[in-house]
């Protein structure tokens, strides 16, 4: 199963990522990191991402910090 | 079976956190190094000649041995290292001031005498440390915070095509332009610092990649307005493709 | 002419006796730029350090060429440049960055005739540019000072001992005078232990995290802290390394100060002082930073009056000042640029001062 992982306290909302996921899996959250920025979250109840690693490699900050495919 | 297929590089330091602006392609571009030198095994071979400018900290994301330089020198500190150890990849990663403008010497030299070193530009079209000032890059009709009603040719002249000028040095083993726009030149510029890091490796001369990058605080623009900007107004004047590879018989033309 | 100096005692100019001795020294990698009056010593590197299979670079500018010293000491290595006055001045920033990097920076100064193009006559105009520095920051650069051939080849070995040994750059502050004379120069072997630098050199970041070699601080108590430390070192380097020559002054009424190629003529000069009764003395500091100013202050609780002869407007007859701190007049005999005032001409005005 495909699967990313983010680590929100890098997260600095710039939003990118959410514009690059072709299955539009990531979105803007209710959370807040310690930088003060409102976070991005993933949120794949299906099981719709296909590990294509274009949000990590987008992020300019490392905030996706792994992606798995399978 | 599932399979990593992205990861932090381990050539970046342990739980790093880059000082870049949000949405600065920047951090992009320190990731790709950080990928390169993982992938070609130069971690612990590789010594950094660092810039001054919104690159001034790289060291503190790249887990290498770094000499800081004076602003421009890097590429002479480079030449020092190289010359001294031969054996070592040598790099630098500059900006488009500090290659171009107050480096130009240094940098032209460099490719001339055909350095084995591998340089990362990235130009962002402006002076973004210091708050947006026009640079040796700056469009022409930019506005900057010194250039208020845009760049105009008679008081600013013309911006410096880096590229082309590092290809037509005979020292010059590859040179091209990249931009990190969308993912699929993001995976275009790595493949392209690859070959410059590639070209030191077998010996065959100075290895050059300008990247064309976002300076989103500095041109007011949202990410994603940025990149927009980066595809619309500066590949216009800075033309992304390889300008010379000597490992492809693709020579430096004047057009 | 590098034949030549392939005897251990020979007939050579200033300029050739410091090339050689920086070969012999070790130095593994010299970039420059040419300037005269110190072009020889490029020159002689050219050949020689090719033959040798070490790194010459015929560097873009005096920038590039301090730079490339800082690169390659980066890396432990022994590096030098050379160059004279105005080119020096386009260092200044460079020698800053590689006090505060401490690096082992050996820098050969030729001085001649400024402000700035100036002309090639001999000068000891940069004085202050040694000893006090053009950069920007609390720094201090070890200057060595030599009066002979000889000693510019003994200085240079000295210069990188010390530049290695106190991770900091270091001055051989001669002028057109030395480095276009020629004496007879005997290359002794190299003895000065060598510095271990693993500790600090960049090798590559095998088997450990990657070393920083910078003085970027953005912190003002990481600085203070940085300061503080670079100061004791320079405390250490004061207490160690000042070194200077006597002669005649057991009894000296009269202290002559004076450094590099002119006090070889005050040398001469105090001799006819004495033979005309007037009891003569020198000092010669032999470095220039770390000044001898406690000996100096010394000598003026015993002597009537101190004396500077300068190739310039008067510029180390601060630093004497400073030491003699008004116990006793402080004159100076100087000659703005060129050949230093003769014997003669030195005698001539000391019995006008007295």
């Amino acid at each position: 199963m495909s699967n990313i992982v983010i680590d929100s306290n890098k997260c600095k909302a710039c939003y990118l990522c959410i514009k690059e996921c072709p299955k539009n899996l990531i979105r803007v959250s209710e959370k807040t990191n310690n930088l003060g920025n409102k976070v991005v979250e993933f949120n794949d109840p299906e099981n719709k991402c296909i590990g294509c690693a274009m949000c990590a490699t987008r992020c300019p900050d490392l905030a996706i910090t792994e992606v798995y495919r399978g | 079976m599932t399979t990593q297929v992205f990861k932090i590089p381990d050539s970046l330091r342990k739980d790093v956190k880059y000082s870049f602006c949000p949405g600065c392609d920047h951090g992009v571009a320190v990731r790709l190094v950080a990928e390169v030198l993982d992938e070609l095994n130069l971690k612990e071979k590789a010594i950094l000649a660092a810039s001054i400018g919104c690159s001034v900290t790289i060291y503190d994301f790249l887990n290498v041995d770094s000499i800081e330089s004076p602003h421009g020198r890097a590429m002479a500190e480079a030449t020092g290292v190289k010359r001294a150890r031969p054996d070592k990849f040598v790099f630098t990663y500059q900006g488009d001031g500090d290659f171009a403008s107050i480096g130009l010497a240094e940098s032209l030299h460099a490719a001339l005498r055909g350095e084995k070193i591998s340089a990362i530009c990235i130009n962002n079209t402006t002076y973004g440390m210091t708050g947006g000032q026009l640079g040796p890059t700056t469009l022409l009709g930019q506005v900057t915070t010194t250039s208020p009603t845009g760049r105009n040719l008679e008081y600013y002249g013309y911006p410096i095509k880096i590229a082309e000028h590092i290809a037509l040095c005979e020292g010059t083993a590859f040179s091209a332009r990249v931009s990190l726009d969308t993912v699929a030149n993001i995976r275009k510029a790595k493949e392209a610092i690859k070959k410059a890091f590639e070209v030191q490796i077998k010996g065959l001369g100075f290895g050059f990649v300008e990247i064309l990058s976002t300076c989103p605080t500095n041109w007011k623009m949202t990410p994603d307005q940025a990149h927009e900007r980066v595809r619309n107004e500066m590949m216009k004047t800075f033309v992304p493709g390889i300008y010379k590879d000597i490992t492809n018989n693709k020579q430096a033309v004047l057009v | 002419m590098t034949q030549c100096l392939a005897e251990k005692k020979v007939l050579t100019k200033g300029n050739y006796a410091i090339a050689q001795a920086a070969i012999l020294a070790g130095c593994e990698c010299y970039f420059g730029y040419p300037i005269t009056p110190q072009s020889e010593i490029g020159e002689f590197m050219s050949g020689k350090m090719q033959e040798l299979n070490r790194a010459y670079v015929s560097a873009e500018s005096e920038l590039a060429a301090i730079n490339m010293v800082i690169g390659a000491c980066s890396t432990g290595a022994k590096a030098m440049t050379s160059s004279s006055s105005c080119a020096v001045s386009l260092m200044q920033e460079a020698l800053s960055y590689a006090t505060s990097d401490q690096l082992p920076v050996v820098l050969v100064s030729v001085m001649r005739g400024g402000p700035g193009l100036g002309n090639i006559y001999p000068s000891q105009g940069d004085y202050f540019q040694a000893t006090k520095g053009g950069g920007n920051g609390d720094y201090k650069l070890i200057v060595l000072a030599p009066s002979t051939v000889q000693e510019c080849a003994d200085l240079t070995y000295k210069a990188f001992y010390l530049a290695h040994k106190y991770k900091n750059p270091t001055v051989l502050l001669a002028d057109g005078l030395l480095g276009q004379m020629m004496e007879p120069v005997e290359f002794k072997d190299y003895t000065y232990p060598e510095i271990d630098n693993s500790s600090w050199a960049l090798t590559g970041a095998k088997g450990r995290d990657g070393r920083v070699i910078r003085s970027y601080a953005p912190l003002a108590e990481d600085q203070c802290v940085f300061l503080e430390k670079l100061y004791q070192k320079y405390k250490t380097i004061e207490e160690n390394e000042t070194e200077w020559e006597e002669i005649g002054t057991e009894d000296a009424d009269i202290l002559f100060i004076s450094f590099g190629s002119t006090s070889r003529n005050v040398k001469t000069a105090v001799k006819m002082c004495r033979e005309k009764g007037i009891k003569a003395g020198m000092l010669r500091p032999i470095t220039l930073y770390p000044f001898p100013n406690k000996r100096i202050k010394e000598l003026s609780e015993k002597v009537k009056k101190v004396i500077t002869v300068e190739v310039n407007m008067g510029q180390m007859i601060n630093d004497v000042k400073l030491a003699v701190n008004g116990k006793v007049p402080v004159e100076l005999i100087n000659k703005p640029v060129g050949a230093p005032p003769a014997p003669e001409e030195i005698l001539l005005k000391v019995e006008d001062l007295i």
